[in-house]
């Protein structure tokens, strides 16, 4: 076929390697928005955080709020609650574990880990065997949730004490607002920094 | 074959008397605009007063059902800077648009009717950033009725809904002076604006000098108003557009310097080959 | 595949796999070793490019489903919401929208280079009409995709081009009523529209699989439309044809990006961002630049004509618009492909190109307008679309078969490495 040797190879070389780079570039430019287009979008991020008002919640009261596409309980719990709580000796819990996000992973399950106000408890509410939405206000033998799926219970801070469930029920990422009447569900690193969060 | 054609044009042309000029619809008055053109950005202080405009003026006939509060806090849109209260002079921005204090305070201005999960009763909420703009009217049937059949416009698209787009909203809002022509009779409740295709509509002028107090010392006329909010419905049509335009500059200057790398590798490879 | 394979598997891998299924021969071959003329000009990269927006449709509209729903309480507001709310979704919709225009901008050049240059003709005949059912496929997807967004448009639109079958006799309100599953345009018909209209790109991408075959068997026609008589005609594929290919590729992208970019929605019409209502039509309904011509032809038969309806006679006249192509092959009756060497028919296809533009022209128009006006006479857009539409049927019906008897051909040269060379006929193939 023809050859190419009246022009110096190193030239010749650089365009074909600066075409085909270029072509590389814009493919691989092109394929971000491809991907990102399927990470939650704007709307769906706008209920990531919410806020909700909680200063009309009476002590032992307790209501369920829908946070990223599940149910989040909020108890306002009673002296004797807390009390009770407090009063579990680490060793005979199954999972010995905080499981809150605004801590380190490797925080006990104390009930001070569990709580940023002892008044306010506040857990994702899907039982962590099969997800399953536990009974409330008291339900169960340790005075706290019951689930019904499989029979898990859990105690006054929500951790579970016998029953399938491996785990304590997760805390969210929340802060106070306003005094500590509203709750700010889903609150960013930095918030929840400023917030006092700190292990027990 | 040409004289064929034109033979045919002029029986066509004989055969059919030219139709009379219709009423007179006038194009609409050219504006400028600060979006126009390739590097076109928003006025956030315009898309603000237009906002204002619009809450005080066209919500209480006109949804927006396709705004959320949030929308008015991203970025492009005209509360995603604010005045730093803690450094005069300076501007902050929030990641998410939900920490927005402006656009708290705004969307907490209207209650929200909601269903309590406890009670399974209506209960009334204050609005959140992910909320809605609040359509005026429970639906369509009653927007219809209570406009004398005709339902007034959602204005989510409305600038990329009409022919003439912002030009044309900016006329019609300011298109109620001219004098009634005599063939064109007006039934109660109907107006004259020939920037209205067929001239004539139910909605009457709305943008008065003075109506709409501004914070700052911006003119307030009419004519400013029908500016500023027709640039905050061009904004609300296409939320994305400095993002696009931003974006195209940089893949049109990379498709540029590729091309000519395709060009130079093309003349390259055949260099040496007759074709 | 027409020519002696060349591929000669290297590596270890290479030998394994070429002994089982040989796809990287069969590749070599097509796209890379693939004796091509070498005095192919642009017009011959619409193929490549057609390929390029294929792969652009398919892929911005897999991911538009991912978003979009299809129910017509949430259709509009869900094209809204892509648009607004999802990542980078106003630009992949964007994309989508004004590749399906640029896609046809591709097809009707590429399309026109087959006619300019002969590319119909034996043995090219069954590449051909893959190439016209490959335009109908994509007609259709076009079609069902803009009634999608759910706005006036697509509302009327689709009403418009469904009542059309209704013109067929005795038959025709029963399959109407079937392609609407309803008794107007409704959820059902918008359901089955987004489920062809998902299904459709892939056939065309196996459509386009059997036009690449059916064009390696022969191999390319060329601006002569000599055939290719030795190796001194023909250049391998690779690297002379990609880097052309390459370069118009990136060229007609810089032009889709100033659409997609900075006039997204210059290519749409202000109406379809109302959403679809029933109740109300808008004034004036017409369809995506792209079907404007055989609009023209539907809307320009306005008489009856013996039994046939005028309604019943537009829509076979618009389909027989696409029809004919199908005949094309054994239409033409001159024995020069390219029109290079004809003077006539040269002459005639430049005047059909611009009869189509003109059809283009008229369906954009009301009938009724006037194209010009003078002194109180004047033709209205309806005629012009009649004289327009009978140039468009005598072209394929008359003129190319009487041509090929009449016609007397310019000399042509001995080979396309002779036509290169500029040099008389004398130049042997070379070995």
């Amino acid at each position: 076929m023809t050859d190419h040797t009246t022009e110096e190879p190193t030239r010749r070389d650089f365009i074909y390697i600066a075409a085909g780079g270029a072509a590389a570039i814009g493919g691989a430019l092109t394929i971000w928005p491809f991907i990102h287009q399927m990470n939650p979008a704007a709307d769906t991020l706008a209920l990531g955080s919410i806020r909700k008002d909680i200063s009309s919640l009476g002590v032992g009261q307790e209501i369920t709020v829908m946070f990223r596409g599940g149910p989040v309980f909020i108890r306002r719990r009673t002296e004797a609650e807390i009390a009770e709580a407090r009063a579990v000796e680490l060793d005979r819990l199954p999972d010995d574990l905080a499981r809150n996000e605004n801590l380190p992973d490797d925080a006990s399950a104390a009930d001070a880990n569990r709580v940023l106000n002892p008044e306010y408890l506040i857990v994702k509410g899907n039982c962590t065997h099969l997800g399953c939405v536990p009974v409330g206000n008291g339900a169960g033998d340790y005075d706290g949730w019951f689930c019904p799926c499989h029979g898990s219970h859990y105690d006054a801070s929500a951790r579970i004490r016998r029953g399938p469930a491996p785990e304590n029920l997760p805390v969210p990422a929340y802060i106070f607002e306003n005094e500590g009447a509203v709750v700010k569900l889903g609150a960013t690193s930095d918030e929840v920094a400023a917030a006092g969060w700190s292990v027990a | 074959m040409k004289r064929f054609i034109a033979t045919l044009a002029a029986l066509a042309a004989l055969a059919t008397p030219a139709l009379a000029a219709e009423g007179e619809t006038h194009a609409p008055e050219n504006h400028d605009w600060s979006w126009e053109g390739p590097f076109g950005t928003f006025d956030d202080r315009q898309l603000q007063r237009g906002l204002q405009v619009y809450q005080e003026v066209c919500a209480s006939c006109h949804s927006m059902d396709l705004l959320s509060f949030r929308n008015l806090g991203q970025p492009g849109g005209p509360f995603e800077y604010l005045p730093d209260p803690e450094h005069e002079g300076e501007l902050i921005t929030f990641a998410n648009p939900n920490d927005n204090p402006v656009v708290m305070e705004i969307a907490s201005r209207y209650t929200y009717t909601e269903i309590d999960l406890e009670t399974g009763e209506e209960m009334e909420r204050q609005g959140i950033p992910a909320d809605r703009f609040p359509n005026p009217y429970a639906n369509d049937a009653q927007a219809a009725a209570s406009n004398g059949g005709a339902a007034p416009p959602d204005f989510s698209v409305i600038v990329k809904a009409r022919s003439g787009g912002a030009d044309y909203i900016r006329s019609l809002l300011l298109g109620y002076d001219y004098e009634v022509p005599e063939d064109v009779t007006l039934l109660p409740g109907q107006h004259y604006n020939p920037y209205f295709p067929g001239g004539v509509l139910a909605m009457g002028p709305q943008l008065f000098d003075g109506a709409v107090p501004y914070a700052d010392d911006t003119p307030q006329t009419a004519e400013q108003y029908a500016e500023d909010v027709v640039a905050f419905l061009a904004w609300a049509s296409e939320p994305h557009m400095e993002q696009r335009k931003r974006m195209g500059l940089g893949v049109m200057i990379f498709l540029l310097i590729f091309a000519v790398l395709m060009w130079l590798a093309y003349r390259q490879v055949w260099a040496n080959v007759k074709h | 595949m027409s020519h002696q394979s060349t591929y000669e598997p290297k590596t270890g891998i290479e030998k394994w796999l070429d002994s089982r299924l040989p796809i990287v021969r069969l590749g070599y071959d097509s796209f890379v070793d693939f004796p091509t003329p070498r005095n192919l000009n642009y017009w011959y990269t619409f193929g490549g490019i057609l390929a390029v927006f294929l792969v652009i449709q398919i892929l911005s509209g897999v991911v538009l489903a991912m978003h979009y729903v299809p129910h017509v309480d949430h259709a509009f507001d869900s094209v809204e919401r892509i648009r607004r709310d999802i990542n980078y979704g106003w630009l992949i919709q964007s994309m989508h929208a004004n590749g399906a225009s640029f896609f046809f901008v591709a097809v009707y050049l590429h399309m026109f280079r087959g006619l300019y240059y002969g590319s119909y003709k034996a043995p090219r005949e069954v590449l051909w009409i893959i190439g016209v059912v490959i335009y109908l496929l994509m007609m259709a997807a076009a079609f069902m995709g803009y009634v999608l967004p759910w706005g006036q448009m697509s509302y009327w639109g689709a009403t418009v081009i469904t009542n059309l079958v209704g013109a067929l006799p005795v038959v025709g309100e029963g399959i109407r009523e079937w392609l609407w599953g309803d008794f107007a345009v409704g959820n059902a018909t918008l359901n089955r529209f987004f489920s062809l209209h998902y299904l459709i790109p892939f056939l065309i991408a196996g459509l386009v699989i059997l036009h690449i075959w059916a064009l390696h068997v022969p191999g390319n026609n060329n601006p002569t439309g000599v055939e290719v008589k030795g190796k001194g005609d023909t250049l391998p594929f690779h690297p002379y044809y990609t880097v052309k290919d390459g370069f118009a590729i990136v060229v007609f992208l810089m032009i889709f990006a100033g659409f997609v970019f900075y006039l997204p929605s210059v290519l749409g019409h202000a109406d379809n961002s109302i959403e679809a209502n029933p109740l109300v039509t808008p004034a004036h309904i017409v369809p995506e630049w792209y079907f404007l011509p055989f609009y023209a032809i539907l809307r320009a038969v306005t008489f009856d004509f013996g039994p046939i309806s005028a309604k019943l006679g537009g829509v076979l006249a618009m389909f027989g618009a696409i029809g004919v192509l199908f005949a094309l092959p054994w239409l033409d009756r001159s024995p020069v492909k390219s029109m290079r060497y004809r003077p006539i028919a040269k002459w005639c296809f430049l005047i059909f190109v611009i009869a189509c533009l003109g059809l283009g022209w008229c369906g954009a128009e009301n009938p009724d307008n006037m194209v010009f006006e003078f002194g109180g006479i004047g033709m209205p857009f309806v005629v012009l679309s009649q004289i327009l539409t009978a140039y468009y049927f005598i072209y394929f019906l008359v003129i190319l078969p009487v041509l090929g008897f009449v016609e007397k051909p310019k000399e042509r040269p001995e080979s396309i490495e002779a036509s290169v060379l500029g040099s008389s006929p004398a130049a042997a193939p070379a070995e």
